[in-house]
Order: C-alpha cells, then sequence, then structure tokens
C-alpha cells in the first residue's frame, strides 16, 4: 500500500568511518535578559552521521532544546547569543553562512518534527495544502502536482484514507495523526538530517511508539541522520544509536546506547537511570535524584551537578570536569567515573 | 506475506489511534474487550466530536466562523438593513424619483404628506428624498475610512509587532502621540484648512487621525501569533519573511483587526455626520445626513420631521454595523461571549 522512495539505497545505520553529517562543536549560547546572562549551552559537541540516531537526552533547561533551535537557526536572538563554537554541515560552518544559504538548509537539509504538532500546523490551511505549499515553494511543482504529492506522502506517514482526508484541518485529526503530518511536512524536501524535538511527548504512550517506530522506519528507509531529542529515556532506548545526556547546557555522557543502559558512567545518568520505575521493584520507593536543576544564571562552579551528586568530593566544586574519553565513542564528564562505572546500577 | 504481516501490524494501532485510548499496548485484550461493547456508551460519548471531523465537510478556521455567523440572528438583521442601505446609497433613484436639489422655496417646512413623505426643509427640499440620497455619503465615508485605517493601523501594527526592537518603540510611541489627539477636534482642524472639502477629504481626515485602535491591535495580535509554533515551524522549514508574514501571521492575525474594524465603521459614519452637522464636514452641494440634521434644527419646533428622519437613518445605519461587528466578533472569537 505504502509507496516507498527508493532513490536513496539504504547503508545499514550508521555507516562507520564516514564522515559525519552534521558536527556540533564546543558550541556556546547564552541569553541576555533583564534578570542577567542565562548561560544555556557551555560547550556542547556531538556529531551525527547519514543513517545514524542520536539521542540527546536532558531535563528541561538542560540547553539540549537550545541546541537544536541553534542548529536550525530558528533561535531567537536577541536574547539569544552564539558565543563560540561552530555548527559544521557536510564540513562547512553553518554560523558563518549568510541568512539565505542558512535558509536554503532548513526544510531542504535539515528539517525539525515539533512537539506539539496541533500549534505547530497553522490551523488557517488544510494540511493538504500546508503540505502541497512545500512543493509549490521549493520544487516549483504545479498546485494539482503537489496535490499528489502531499497524499503520497500522507500514504507514506499512514495516514489511513489519505486522499479524503488531505482536505481536513489540523484540528479534525487525531494527536497521533497529526504528528504524523508533521513528520510528512519535515520528510517533504528529502532532508539529509531531521531534528525531532520530543516528538512524541505530547501523545499518549501507545501512540507515542507507534509514531516513534513511524520515524525510526522512514529514516531507516532514506538513510537520514535523526537527531532525537527526549527526556524519556523509554523512547530513545529501541531506536537510539548513541546518545548525549545534557546537564546545564553540558554534555554530561556520551555513549553507544547499550552501554549507557548497561554502565553508565556520570552519576547523574545512573540517577535518572534508576528512577525509571521497574516491575520487579514493586512496592520499593522510587528513587529520584535529590534537589534541583541548576539555576542557569547561577550554575554551581566546578561540575554543575555537585550539588546534588553523592560522588560529590572537594575536586567538584572546584574543578570543571573535562569530557574524559573512555573508549571510542564514549565520554564522560565526571572526575569519579571509574568510580561510578564499577558501582552497579540499583533501580 | 511478511508484506501483509505489516499491513496487519499497522491497521489496529492505527485505527486505535483515533479514538481515545481504553486499553493499552501491552494489553490489547482489554482494548478489544471495550470494543466489543462492554463501555460502548462511554466510547461513543468520548468519540462523539471525532466522529463528526472526518465525515462533514472539511472547515477551517474561516468556515467555522462563517457557519457560526449564519446561526446568529443578529447576522442577519444588520445584514438585511445594511444590504438595504448599501442598496439605497448605490441607486438612490429605486426609491423616489425626486430630485433632492431641487428646492421650491414656497414648499418650505411642509409636513408629512402623499407628495412628501417626509415634508419639506426650510428650502422646500423633499426630505424623504434627501435622507434617500445622504446615505451615499455616509456610506462611502464609512467604508472607505474603515478601509483606510485597516491599511495604515494594520500596516503600522504589524510592522511594529513582527520586527520589534526600535522599530517597535518608534511606532508605539507615534501611535501613542496620535491617541493623544482627539479624532473629532483633530478632524475639525485638519478640515478647516481645506478650502475645497470633498467626500474625500472627509475619508482622508477620518483615517488619519482614527487607525490607532487598529495598530494597537494588530501589533498584539501579530506579538501573539509571531511566537506560535507554526510560525517558527514554517522557518524551521524554509520559508522566508514575506511568506512567513503573509501565509502565517497576517491570516491568523486579522480577525480581531476585521472585528474592531466593522465596529468602527458605525462610528466613522457617526462622526462624519457630527462633522457636517458642526458645518466643517461635507460641502453644502453634497447631502449628507449629518448636514441636513444641522439645517433642521432651525425648525425644530414647527416641523420636527425633518430632524427626526435623517437623524433614525443614521442611528440605524450606526447600529447595523456595530452589531454586524458583534455577530462577527461572536463567530471569529467564541471565547469573548
Amino acid at each position: 500500500m505504502t509507496t516507498i522512495d527508493t532513490k536513496k539505497k539504504p547503508e545499514g545505520s550508521g555507516s562507520a568511518g564516514a564522515a559525519p553529517l552534521l558536527e556540533v562543536d564546543n558550541l556556546h549560547v547564552e541569553f541576555r535578559t533583564r534578570e542577567g546572562v542565562a548561560k544555556a549551552i557551555n560547550g556542547v559537541s556531538y556529531d551525527v552521521s547519514a543513517g545514524e540516531t542520536l539521542a540527546v537526552l536532558g531535563e528541561s533547561g538542560s540547553g539540549k532544546s537550545v541546541t537544536a533551535q541553534t542548529i536550525m537557526g530558528i533561535l531567537d536572538m536577541p536574547p539569544g547569543h552564539i558565543t563560540g563554537g561552530e555548527i559544521r554541515f557536510h564540513g562547512k560552518d553553518m554560523l558563518k553562512m549568510s541568512k539565505e544559504e542558512r535558509r536554503k538548509i532548513r526544510g531542504q537539509k535539515i528539517s525539525m518534527i515539533f512537539q506539539d504538532a496541533l500549534s505547530a500546523l497553522n490551523p488557517v490551511y488544510s494540511v493538504g495544502f500546508q503540505l502541497a505549499e512545500m512543493f509549490t515553494v521549493h520544487r516549483g511543482m504545479s498546485r494539482k502536482n503537489a496535490k499528489l504529492k502531499a497524499i503520497e506522502l500522507m500514504d507514506q506517514v499512514r495516514i489511513p484514507a489519505a486522499k479524503d482526508r488531505v482536505d481536513d484541518y489540523p484540528h479534525q485529526f487525531s494527536g497521533g495523526m497529526r504528528q504524523r503530518i508533521m513528520i510528512a511536512m519535515a520528510l517533504a524536501l528529502d532532508p539529509e538530517l531531521i531534528i525531532a524535538d520530543e516528538p512524541t511527548t505530547a501523545l499518549d504512550v501507545t501512540v507515542q511508539a507507534q509514531v516513534m517506530d513511524l520515524l525510526a522506519e522512514l529514516q531507516r528507509e532514506r538513510n537520514m541522520g535523526l537527531i532525537l531529542i527526549t527526556h524519556d529515556l523509554g523512547v530513545v532506548a529501541d531506536v537510539a544509536d548513541k546518545i548525549a545526556v545534557m546537564y546545564a547546557g553540558r554534555i554530561v555522557e556520551q555513549a553507544p546506547v547499550r552501554e549507557l543502559y548497561r554502565q553508565p558512567t556520570h552519576p547523574y545518568t545512573k540517577g535518572l537511570l534508576e528512577s525509571i520505575p521497574r516491575l520487579d521493584h514493586k512496592g520499593r520507593e522510587l528513587y529520584a535524584i535529590k534537589g534541583l536543576p541548576p539555576n542557569l544564571m547561577r550554575i554551581p562552579s566546578g561540575c554543575a551537578f555537585n550539588p546534588r551528586c553523592p560522588y560529590a568530593q572537594d575536586i567538584c566544586r572546584s574543578d570543571v570536569p573535562p569530557l574524559h574519553r573512555i573508549s571510542a565513542g564514549r565520554g564522560s564528564a565526571c572526575h569519579f567515573w571509574e568510580t561510578v562505572m564499577e558501582g552497579e546500577v540499583r533501580g | 506475506m511478511p508484506d501483509m504481516n505489516k499491513q496487519q501490524r499497522e491497521q489496529l494501532p492505527t485505527a486505535s489511534d483515533e479514538q481515545p485510548q481504553f486499553g493499552s499496548i501491552e494489553n490489547p485484550g482489554l482494548m478489544l474487550a471495550d470494543e466489543e461493547g462492554t463501555t460502548l456508551e462511554k466510547r461513543g460519548a468520548y468519540a462523539a466530536p471525532e466522529v463528526q471531523g472526518p465525515q462533514s465537510k472539511p472547515r477551517g478556521a474561516w468556515g467555522e466562523a462563517w457557519r457560526e455567523l449564519r446561526h446568529n440572528p443578529s447576522f442577519y438583521v444588520s445584514g438585511v438593513l445594511l444590504l438595504f442601505l448599501i442598496f439605497m446609497a448605490f441607486f438612490p433613484g429605486v426609491f423616489t424619483d425626486i430630485d433632492p436639489r431641487h428646492c421650491p422655496i414656497l414648499d418650505t417646512n411642509k409636513d408629512p404628506s402623499g407628495d412628501h413623505w417626509f415634508g419639506t426643509n426650510v428650502q422646500g427640499c423633499d426630505v424623504y428624498a434627501r435622507t434617500v440620497f445622504g446615505a451615499r455619503a455616509s456610506i462611502i465615508v464609512g467604508v472607505a475610512t474603515t478601509a483606510l485605517i485597516v491599511v495604515i493601523g494594520g500596516l503600522i501594527g504589524a510592522l511594529s509587532g513582527y520586527f520589534g526592537g526600535w522599530l517597535d518603540t518608534i511606532l508605539a510611541r507615534v501611535t501613542d502621540i496620535f491617541f493623544g489627539i482627539p479624532l473629532l477636534l483633530a478632524a475639525l482642524v485638519f478640515m478647516s484648512s481645506f478650502k475645497d472639502r470633498t467626500v474625500w477629504t472627509v475619508v482622508a481626515a477620518l483615517g488619519i487621525f482614527g487607525w490607532m485602535q487598529i495598530a494597537r491591535i494588530m501589533r498584539g495580535s501579530v506579538i501573539t501569533v509571531k511566537k506560535s509554533d507554526y510560525v517558527v515551524a514554517a522557518r524551521a522549514l524554509g520559508a522566508g519573511t514575506g511568506r512567513i508574514l503573509g501565509r502565517h501571521v497576517l491570516p491568523n492575525a486579522i480577525a480581531p483587526v476585521i472585528v474592531v474594524a466593522t465596529i468602527s465603521l458605525g462610528t466613522f459614519i457617526a462622526t462624519e455626520a457630527t462633522l457636517s452637522f458642526l458645518g466643517i464636514g461635507l460641502p453644502p452641494t453634497e447631502i449628507s445626513w449629518g448636514a441636513d440634521i444641522s439645517s433642521a434644527t432651525t425648525a425644530l419646533r414647527d416641523s420636527p420631521y425633518q430632524l427626526i428622519f435623517p437623524s433614525i437613518f443614521l442611528s440605524v445605519t450606526v447600529f447595523s454595523f456595530i452589531l454586524l461587528g458583534d455577530a462577527v466578533r461572536d463567530a471569529l472569537d467564541p471565547k469573548l461571549r
């Protein structure tokens, strides 16, 4: 039933050795507000290759969404200011490009899926019109052909009876269906990289899994890079190739997905894993990381996590830990990563 | 064969996607039980709004507003009145074959009769004919002024709302300054500086000093829309500034402006009448309700008809536009009711 774009041959996920599609290199972003300067991103580096899925994990205010907005070039500036770093797409620094060059990348090369599809779709146009517009504007297609393409796309994201629903308006779709439309919009121009900012947070659990599976499948078929931003450890486990955990605008741990779940090397990651409810621990009190995420205007000195960390010692309050390289593709920004690694993950 | 499997697998979740979830994916049995009828009633109640969606004709925000409007009696009342008045403004000949400028002085101050339905005025002109012909000036002034303030106010409001920063600061101060000038006073001064006054001078006077409310509303509305996710999403999918403004910001920000514009249309007609009443509006050669009301005051005690009839028409016109504005507001923003 579904027509699948076979222009690109799948090369298997995470083609090793290939030059990364996108590299974020030591990025710094701050927000200058009347109340003071909030340092939202303090030296974030990560990369994604074609066909690879990177999950960026962190709680609200950890800087995961700001990083994504900076990559997309949709950061509100001011108050946002990029104070350092590079974002290289195919090796070329996007932060040095002209506005027009960047606009041409948006949607066509790098595209984005938003959390709440109802508010991310324009309420005054039908979904078919919004999808078709991608083709009329960027591909110069006629309205009629563009509409056919829109129906084809809706089919690809498995909207039942796409032909009948193409003229429906966003509010007439259910949450899951709307998110599929959003995915279709993002995929319309065959981008090489997709950034999905909490794509399933607004959906209920069963629909979450379907949308996530669909996204993963489309990504494999088209060999796209995918940056999956989430605060939900459950969402990433099946889909991601590697994970970057963010805290207070820094990456505190980076690892292939399986290794991270099996053996976290940062106390924060460990705490997150331990606070997942588990069936075999029924009746036991659920673990919670004590304290609150830091105020970005007053990030604690040394390691930002130190006030909440059970492993914290004097050095943690004075020195910012670098991202220690543990093995290929694995790093931890903890002075005591070895100790953390040896410890068992309690639940 | 594997293809079949895939289809089957997809079918179930997609179908359930449309409905509120009662079972979970780990527990499909529960969901099926629900579907078989145990809590069918409950399901039906929850699913009700969804059911109507795909089957009825798709409607956008504007279609929805139109439907709302068609169910509002005040829309019909004001609509019929306005159609009648507009028709009268454009085809006064249909209503009377008396020349409103034919004023035999011998017929001065006559009471209503078969020949002169509304009587005659001081100069002996037929009041009915003058009332019918007077609609044109009022309607033109009202509609043209409103169009002008929507353009001026809309542009200023949209620019300052969308671009913000120093442009917003300057435009906001300019708006404040104009707000400080009373419309009637400013129009009076403006009009008195022209020797040859026409309908368009009145329109210009009212437009130049009447756009501020629209600008403020447009600005606020644009700021709200600008921050909405679909504008950010459009940007993220590669839309340029022009497209974002034209396709996303304006269509979503225009609704409150339409409401205020319709309501102020009536007040502009009233202001024109006031100006003409004061003798500074339309030139005496033009027929206008305001001017006629003014000249009627001299004979008020002997023949009040001269005053009453144009006043009724003026009030009904203003009332109709305000009523229409209310209906439009109810349709565009049901939350305000």
